[in-house]
């Protein structure tokens, strides 16, 4: 069975998944950012194998993941430097400790 | 015969490695993992003939985030408490089950429309092209670099000693 | 020519705004500016009123054109602003500023030092203007308008003395008792409206007339009509809040109260008698319940020592004679006796005022003797006593012999109830008169300063103008020229000639026997009040307690069935029903809030979580369902 697009769907549905996982289970920030790294990775591997098997003569969706990744590298200094904040200031980056938020 | 064995290889290794991030419990391991994980995707890339996006892919995903990623756990020194799961992760597991379930259903189950034309290689000079020439992407060009400038000023306006 | 009859109700409006605008913020109460502004104002009104007489009388079918002002536009719905100027308005502009000028000129003594004597002369000028509306309009939106505006002013002057409790609760009673009828009255306009589709009385009867308004629509509608008259002219059942309505200045109850407002439902039954003459049903309403209440009124009349309540049952019962006259006789009958009363009667009031200004009192039994000391008062209130009584030849003997002429001829019952009247009434009358002025004097009422004494010149003088009218008055009839004015045919004897027909010795020789009877009990003694009401003492009891309706209507009606039953029922409803649902809906967001608030946990991975329930839910919905 040659590859198709389809395997490389699957491939991005689950590292999207492991993500998502990573992203709603995990206590350390800094985890989560990379959860979320890996889910903009995902969508990128999407983006691609729909450029390559659907539109091969456009690259549309090469240029789309070019710009996820600018927006990612953005996200990931912002989100450091968030995280970065927080720790000084609460000396821990523990998502569930950071609830000011609540009623 | 030989891009299937690498996609395998390289689907494997990734998932493999997106695992061990969201499972190993040393914060530093896991960072690791990610660049695996990085480089993984970077080899998929190639198998899908976006060469140029493989590099971009191993220099700023494994060449600037991860390494960022690295700075942060080092200056946060969270390390030592590990990467302890919360309250949710009974909950999140099913959900992100529920997730690739449905969309898997979904993505296979759907009758795309293949091309069959061979894909565009090499990609660089078509994507810069695209990206600069006419009709192409000139203002989303021009709209990145604001927002990198803006998150580079967030970012160091936010760790800023008083 | 228009403009100068606009100028018979323009004229107190002036006075109105002047007084309530200038006079009353910047002068002194002292000052009685306000009350000459009024008077030359009224001085006008009569001038023009005369004139605009004279015009009618001189006009083919004495009716002389108006135009009208166009004034509201709604789709096919004009509504007009007009006049009508026939015989009718002019005889009723006549009644009201004649005795409206007396009355204001009698107010200069009589409301002199009353601390709200600026606004006193203000509401009375809004009063005048109001009631000249009243009879000016020619179409039943405009007349509507007006006839809550006289309903206004007589709340405004019942209450004049506001801070009297039974003043207040007096004015309150008669807003909302007339309002009851009123209610039928409007009735009655959206029916006539929205059968006919016009408002126009000229019109209405033209359809009346015509047969096109017939049947039970003009029956209910004339009903609704009369319901309104009964209202504004205290006839039973909606009598109770003209006696108390006297907490008033009598002045005020001389003017509202006897010769004009309470007339306006005489006057509105005249108006629209067209509709009434083509429904015997509504003519015979009519009648009977004018009949009634001439006897009901007149019996209560025999028994209260309140000089002024006295006068109030008279009027009532006077009322009733009129609505008798319109239903038994005619339009001209019965506005005849309309514009008699009104100058008698309002000098009987004016008579009463006159003494309550000696004594400082109206309970009769503090009066007494007071035929020496007040000569020119007793005179005129005799003369006025003796029209009211029915004697030859006085104004008020040949418009009752007119009434009980025509009652003789269309219901005999009705008939001999006003005869038992003509006798009540003779009774009634004399007592005061022996009670008041004859006698030794009783010493008056608390308020009486020093030695009772004759009223100033300026109250004395229009007593004897209306005495004056209340002896000529009746003449204007005499040959039947007032009938043929109005365009009815009437009876005429003559002068003399009348004395030769039976029917008005009958009804002298019954007045002359209530005289008698009064001079037996309260002069000569003859006869003791006491015994006699010893011997009719359920009687006695019964006029005394007015056959208890005012505890009928306050007790029962008012309180068990509407403040016990009906508006209970609407405060439970009220408390838990519309409370209930507003409640119930303030709480759902409270409750729902308090709930759903421990959804805010703070935890941003549980947002997610739902967030990716929610992908999830959706995905499945879009690809499953759709």
């Amino acid at each position: 069975m040659s590859i198709g697009l389809e395997h490389y769907l699957i491939l991005s549905v689950i590292l999207f998944s492991i993500g998502l996982y990573g992203a709603l289970s995990k206590r350390n920030a800094i985890i989560i950012l990379m959860s979320i790294e890996i889910m903009l990775n995902a969508v990128n591997i999407a983006m691609v194998a729909f450029s390559r098997y659907i539109v091969p003569e456009l690259l549309t969706g090469q240029l789309f993941a070019i710009f996820i990744m600018v927006v990612a590298a953005a996200e990931a200094a912002v989100g450091l430097a968030i995280i970065i904040t927080i720790y000084r200031n609460r000396e821990t980056i523990d998502a569930t400790e950071i609830n000011l938020m609540k009623w | 015969m030989g891009l299937e064995i690498a996609f395998w290889i390289l689907a494997i290794v990734g998932i493999g490695a997106a695992l061990s991030v969201v499972l190993l419990r040393n914060v530093f391991r896991a960072a690791l993992s990610l660049i695996l994980c990085f480089l993984a995707v970077a080899g998929i890339f190639i198998t899908l003939s976006a060469d140029f996006l493989a590099a971009v892919q191993v220099l700023v995903y494994v060449g600037a985030i991860a390494i960022l990623i690295i700075l942060g756990i080092m200056l946060t020194r969270e390390v030592q408490r590990g990467s302890p799961a919360n309250r949710l992760r009974i909950p999140a597991f099913i959900v992100a089950v529920a997730f690739l379930g449905v969309v898997a259903y979904a993505m296979v189950n759907t009758p795309w429309q293949i091309a069959s034309e061979a894909p565009l290689e090499p990609t660089t000079q078509a994507l810069g092209a695209m990206l600069f020439g006419d009709g192409g992407f000139i203002l989303a060009v021009e709209i990145a670099p604001i927002l990198l400038l803006v998150a580079i000023l967030g970012a160091i306006v936010l760790v800023r000693e008083k | 020519m228009d403009f100068a009859f606009w100028l018979i109700f323009l004229l107190p409006i002036f006075s109105f705004i002047i007084i309530s605008v200038f006079i009353r913020p910047f002068v002194r109460p002292e000052s009685k500016v306000a009350g000459y502004i009024t008077i030359t104002a009224l001085i006008g009104s009569l001038a023009l009123s005369i004139w605009a007489l004279t015009e009618v009388l001189a006009a083919p079918h004495h009716v002389v054109p108006v135009e009208s002002i166009r004034w509201l536009v709604v789709g096919d719905l004009t509504i007009n602003i007009g006049m009508t100027m026939d015989s009718l308005t002019a005889v009723m502009l006549i009644v009201v500023t004649v005795v409206s000028l007396m009355v204001q000129i009698y107010s200069q003594g009589y409301m002199k030092g009353d601390p709200g004597y600026h606004r006193y002369y203000a509401w009375m000028s809004l009063f005048t203007a109001s009631m000249l509306g009243l009879v000016l309009a020619n179409n039943l939106l405009q007349m509507f308008v007006f006839w809550e505006m006289v309903g206004l002013c007589s709340y405004l002057l019942i209450g004049f003395w506001f801070h009297r409790p039974t003043a207040a609760n007096a004015a309150k009673k008669a807003f909302i008792v007339t309002r009851i009828g009123d209610f039928g009255f409007l009735a009655a306009i959206l029916v006539l409206f929205f059968n006919t589709g016009t408002f126009d009385i000229g019109e209405l009867h033209g359809l009346a007339v015509a047969g096109t308004l017939a049947g039970a629509t003009l029956t209910w509608a004339a009903i609704g009509i009369f319901s309104g008259a009964m209202g504004k002219s205290a006839q039973f059942p909606l009598h109770v809040w003209l006696p108390d309505a006297m907490e008033g200045p009598t002045p005020v109850s001389a003017l509202i109260h006897a010769a004009t407002m309470v007339a306006a439902g005489v006057f509105l039954v005249a108006r629209t008698f067209p509709l009434f003459a083509h429904s015997t049903e509504a003519l015979t309403t009519v009648a009977v319940i004018g009949g009634v209440t001439a006897i009901f009124a007149a019996s209560m009349g025999l028994v209260m020592t309140d000089i002024k309540r006295v006068l109030a049952y008279s009027t009532i019962s006077q009322l009733g004679y009129m609505m008798l006259g319109l239903g038994a006789g005619g339009v001209a009958i019965g506005i005849f006796h309309l514009f008699n009363h009104a100058f008698f009667k309002a000098l009987l009031f004016l008579g009463a005022g006159s003494v309550n200004h000696a004594t400082g009192t109206f309970d009769m039994r503090q009066m007494g003797g007071l035929r020496k000391i007040m000569p020119w008062t007793y005179a005129t209130f005799l003369i006025a006593s003796l029209s009211i009584a029915g004697i030859w030849p006085l104004a008020g003997f040949w418009s009752k012999d007119e009434i009980l002429i025509s009652s003789w001829e269309s219901q005999p019952i009705l008939f001999y109830l006003a005869m038992i009247t003509v006798f009540m009434t003779a009774f009634y009358m004399f007592r005061v008169i022996f009670m008041t002025f004859g006698g030794e004097y009783r010493g008056g009422g608390p308020e009486a300063h020093g030695h009772p004494h004759e009223s100033p010149p300026v109250m004395v003088m229009p007593m004897v103008v209306l005495a004056v009218l209340a002896v000529v008055s009746g003449l204007w009839n005499v040959t039947g020229q007032f009938g043929a004015f109005m365009g009815n045919e009437a009876h005429s004897f003559g002068f003399f000639g009348i004395l030769t027909q039976p029917l008005p010795w009958i009804s002298l020789i019954l007045a002359g026997l209530g005289i008698l009877l009064a001079y037996a009990i309260y002069s000569a003694k003859w006869l003791s009040a006491e015994r006699i009401g010893r011997m009719f003492s359920p009687l006695y009891t019964l006029f005394f307690r007015k056959y208890w309706l005012d505890e009928l209507y306050e007790n029962v009606i008012v309180g068990k069935v509407l403040l016990g039953g009906f508006f209970a029922g609407l405060q439970l409803f009220d408390s838990k029903g519309v409370d209930g649902v507003v409640n119930g809906l303030a709480s759902v967001p409270a409750v729902g809030g308090r709930a759903i608030r421990r959804a805010q946990t703070g935890q941003l991975q549980l947002y997610g979580l739902v967030m990716g329930i929610g992908l999830v839910v959706i995905i499945l919905c879009v690809y499953f369902l759709g």
